[in-house]
């Protein structure tokens, strides 16, 4: 069971801002951002790791919240959609989906848009190949995926490091 | 001139969805909320012979509902009324809801719902559509039948005589998971003082409303449906809700507490709908010069353990099962039986996907029978403007199938691949094809479904000037928010910006029929631009505002006149256009308003060593009326061939006793990013004089073609006619060693 044993405190940076929580140790990280820091931009599609719609950047890796203990959260520094745009500003991720028509539902749209960004971090400039390879791990029921290609080849012309 | 309609104006709501604001049902919550869950049947068919509580759970804080707390009709009111809301004796199928339970604690609530134990004694159960056409066991009514079409045109027995070939086929296909990344969930309030409200994600908040009504034994203004942001449907969302606002409201009722309800992934796909299997045999007489005469074609669908949708559903695939093609004597005789597996649903398509993957693969098998090429016996059989469809519907509309073809054909390279990969297969491992599929989709209701449901939508000034479209279609992913927007901004010639889409809820909204079978844009659209066009009409003729006027003097207009008398408010119900007539005795008439017409196109490559196939191309040529936005069009028509894809090759349904054993995304596989090919759209647009500013429907269409082409496609490739999806690795082996054998 999730709750077995005690609660313990797990020290963590999200979206830049150090938190501490009370969890149980292997509570899933994805509900204690939801239910406890109201992070609901992070979705829950299967809850085993398959849809990616928990998607969170971890000590810029991106992992499934739901697969995710409370407790290795310990000295994380986490980001979540919540924490892309810069106020009021999107990321330009974020505004190339908005353009190309890459979210529909939008609910798979906050981990798509952060398995984008950290293909961007990891290749600037990425081929037809790295980006379905980046966003493999993310399902989409809606779009195809093509607008999604589009959107991430948009965001990298955008900031101009796409050659 | 329009100023947005036909340019690519950005989501409505697609700032919340980039940033994760969004509110999806889970990601609310209300103050004293707990949780509710579902006891199930495990069996397929039987009598509940008794319900333990296991020890061990403080039963004392749980709340507990059974069919006997239903103030109201105990069943979900949809079109039979067949389908309990709670059983409390009779089960027709697993994952049949029992008992309901709720708790402030989740976990504590996962262990209280396997610490339910029902008893059952079990009858025999049926599974399939042959054993219930043969009435081995007589679950439904009194022959199994939920409904039965019969569509006559021409002399069939003449035809037989006249023939120099007759083609014979039987077609299979099996069901499909919707699999929205959202799953289903519900939380509702509710009690006898304040009524009945639920909020969640839904495609239809009018067929909840109505089930809630009759299962509260409530008249319509206690009950009030709100939908939340909804992370897709495909029809998934269609008639499924309308049980879990049922049971969310029932708990909340009787705690007194709100209750939220949501499903996780397993139980949304093992427990709600799917695409209806089917079984399509085909008789085709032609002549020696590849002109179709006869079209015989028995169309069966296996409807599930209640009745449902599955009339619909047949009807249209019935209606769609002789496809684009002029033939002058037709028979479709289709029928949607009774199993005892969960009721089959509202999917993409709506039967169409099943009777024209069938058809699609048929026609390939008729042309090489009469020595043609899948073009040209196309080609040569087409319907065409002015001709008579199989249900007796003259084709009024500017139809031009050639046209399609060719330009499918020219832009896949469709000639020279196939002529290249003939000298290329032989001797090589990796096998490649081309496969093609021409379909039309009628949009909107059937028949005079449209005139049945009477739609209403309405535009309304806000007192500080504001424009807001008010109808029950919800935006599940599609665009209503969008094009609703753009719509009434040209109909009224003010910004797209300034045009807010309300919140679909029962209480503001007027009911604009359901969020179903491509009728958003083409019926509801139109009545938003009506009723817009009745605003400003309303505006000039009050003196408020004179002919031409600025946005600004638009505003100014509009907040004077809700000053002067307290609100402007424009609503408009459906007519349907002039001429169209339907006979619901005869099958015979108009089916629809408007049909959209594609010729598809897929190139494959398959690896006769592991037997996958891979769409390495995929061409979709459409005549869709006017676009209204090109961005959000080409995504729902790549949307709709990703899950195309998935039908044809990936998403498969393990039955088990009636059961769906694999009910997760590890082992149900739907095409990921790395699994599609380059989905490259074409529209085509002949404007419909009764769509808003030209447009037709599109949402379902994509979803008929993908199929057909891709298994096309494999035939071409490895010269194996296979006649049955999905076409995993295993069903290509067994048929690939069948004839190497």
């Amino acid at each position: 069971m999730p709750e077995a044993g005690e609660k313990v405190t797990v020290a963590c940076s999200i979206n830049e801002k150090r938190v501490t929580l009370r969890a149980f140790p292997m509570e899933r990280l994805l509900d204690v951002l939801r239910r406890d820091l109201q992070l609901t931009g992070t979705k829950e599609g299967c809850g085993e790791g398959e849809c990616g719609a928990c998607s969170i950047l971890m000590n810029g890796e991106l992992v499934n919240s739901c697969l995710v203990p409370a407790l290795h959260a310990e000295g994380a520094e986490i980001v979540t959609i919540e924490g892309i745009a810069r106020g009021e500003e999107l990321h330009a991720v974020q505004q190339a989906f908005l353009e190309c028509g890459g979210a529909q539902c939008g609910i798979c749209t906050p981990g798509m848009v952060l398995a984008a960004v950290n293909l961007l971090d990891r290749t600037p400039s990425p081929t037809d190949a790295q980006i379905r390879d980046g966003l493999s791990g993310n399902l989409c029921r809606c779009t195809g995926y093509m607008r999604i290609f589009e959107a991430v080849l948009h965001a990298c012309r955008a900031t101009g490091i796409h050659k | 001139m329009t100023k947005y309609v036909g340019k690519s104006a950005p989501r409505k709501e697609g700032r919340d969805k980039v940033t994760g604001r969004a509110k999806y049902v889970d990601d609310l919550t209300f103050p004293g909320m707990v949780h509710g869950t579902t006891v199930r049947s495990n069996i397929a068919r039987g009598r509940i012979a008794g319900i333990h509580y296991e020890p061990l759970i403080p039963w004392n804080e749980f709340t507990i509902v059974t069919a006997k707390d239903i103030p109201g009709r105990n069943s979900i009111a949809l079109i039979l009324e067949d389908q309990p809301c709670l059983c409390d004796s009779q089960i027709n199928h697993p994952e049949e809801p029992i008992l309901l339970l709720a708790h402030s604690d989740r976990y504590l609530l996962e262990e209280a719902r396997r610490a339910v134990r029902v008893e059952f004694e079990p009858l025999p159960p049926v599974f399939t559509i042959d054993d219930s056409l043969a009435r081995k066991q007589v679950i439904w009514g009194e022959d199994n039948i939920f409904k039965s079409f019969l569509v006559k045109r021409g002399d069939m027995d003449a035809a037989w005589k006249a023939a120099d070939l007759v083609v014979e086929g039987e077609y299979l296909t099996g069901a499909q998971e919707q699999l929205y990344i959202e799953p289903n969930g519900m939380i509702a309030v509710a009690n006898p003082v304040d009524g009945v409200t639920v909020w969640g994600s839904m495609q239809c908040p009018f067929y909840i409303h109505k089930a809630l009504a009759a299962l509260f034994n409530l008249p319509n203004e206690r009950v009030r449906v709100v939908q939340t942001e909804t992370g897709g449907g495909f029809g998934g969302k269609e008639e499924y809700p309308s049980m879990i606002a049922a049971h969310a409201a029932l708990l909340a009722w009787k705690s007194g507490k709100p209750v939220k309800m949501i499903y996780d992934r397993a139980e949304d796909m093992a427990a709600t709908t799917k695409r209806h299997p089917s079984r399509t045999r085909h008789r085709t007489a032609v002549t020696r010069d590849g002109k179709l005469l006869a079209m015989e074609i028995d169309f069966a669908l296996d409807g599930g353990a209640y009745e449902t949708l599955s009339p619909v559903v047949l009807s249209r695939g019935t209606i769609h099962a002789a496809g684009p093609y002029f033939c002058p004597n037709v028979r479709i005789s289709g029928r949607a039986v009774a199993t005892n597996a969960p009721p089959h649903g509202a999917f993409r398509g709506f039967g169409a996907p099943q009777s024209i993957f069938a058809l699609e693969r048929h026609i390939d098998r008729v042309a090489k029978a009469v020595g043609l090429s899948p073009a040209e016996f196309r080609r040569r059989n087409f319907i065409q403007q002015d001709q008579t469809s199989a249900v007796g519907q003259v084709i009024h509309e500017q139809v031009d199938m050639i046209h399609l073809l060719n330009r499918a054909l020219q832009l896949s390279d469709y000639e020279a691949k196939t002529r290249r990969f003939a000298v290329e297969n032989p001797g090589n491992q990796l096998k490649r094809g081309m496969g093609l599929a021409a379909f039309m989709h009628g949009a909107g209701f059937t028949g005079s479904g449209e005139e049945y449901l009477a739609s209403v939508a309405g535009v309304e000034a806000t007192s500080d000037g504001a424009i807001r479209v008010l109808s029950a279609s919800t935006e599940i992913g599609q665009g209503t928010n969008t094009i609703f927007a753009q719509i009434a901004a040209d109909a009224l010639g003010i910004d797209y910006e300034s045009i807010e889409v309300a919140q679909p809820d029962t209480s503001i909204v007027p009911n604009s029929g359901p969020t179903v079978a491509s009728r958003t844009c083409m019926v509801v659209g139109k009545l938003v631009e009506s009723a817009a066009l009745g605003l400003k009409e309303t505006l000039l003729r009050s003196g408020f505002l004179t002919d031409p006027y600025s946005a600004d003097q638009f505003t100014v207009a509009c907040k004077h006149y809700v000053s002067r008398h307290g609100s402007l408010k424009s609503v408009v119900q459906y007519q349907p256009p002039p001429g169209i007539h339907w006979n619901d005795q005869t099958y015979q008439g108009d089916a629809y308003g408007t049909y959209g017409w594609a010729v598809y196109v897929a190139e494959v490559t398959v690896d006769t060593r592991t037997f996958e196939t891979r769409v390495d191309d995929f061409v979709a040529v459409q005549e869709v009326g006017k676009v209204v936005n090109p961005v959000l069009a080409t995504g729902q028509i790549e949307g709709g061939i990703a899950q195309g894809i998935g039908y044809a090759l990936y998403e498969n349904v393990f039955w088990r006793e009636g059961r769906m054993v694999n009910s997760q995304m590890t082992n149900y596989i739907m095409p990921t990013a790395a699994d599609l090919p380059r989905i490259r759209v074409f529209f085509e647009e002949h404007p419909y004089p009764y769509g808003p500013m030209g447009a037709k429907g599109i949402g379902e269409l994509p979803m008929d073609g993908p199929a057909p082409a891709i298994v096309n496609a494999i035939e071409q490739a490895t010269g194996v006619s296979i006649a049955k999806i999905p076409v995993t690795p295993e069903v290509l082996m067994e048929a690939l060693e069948a004839v190497h054998a």
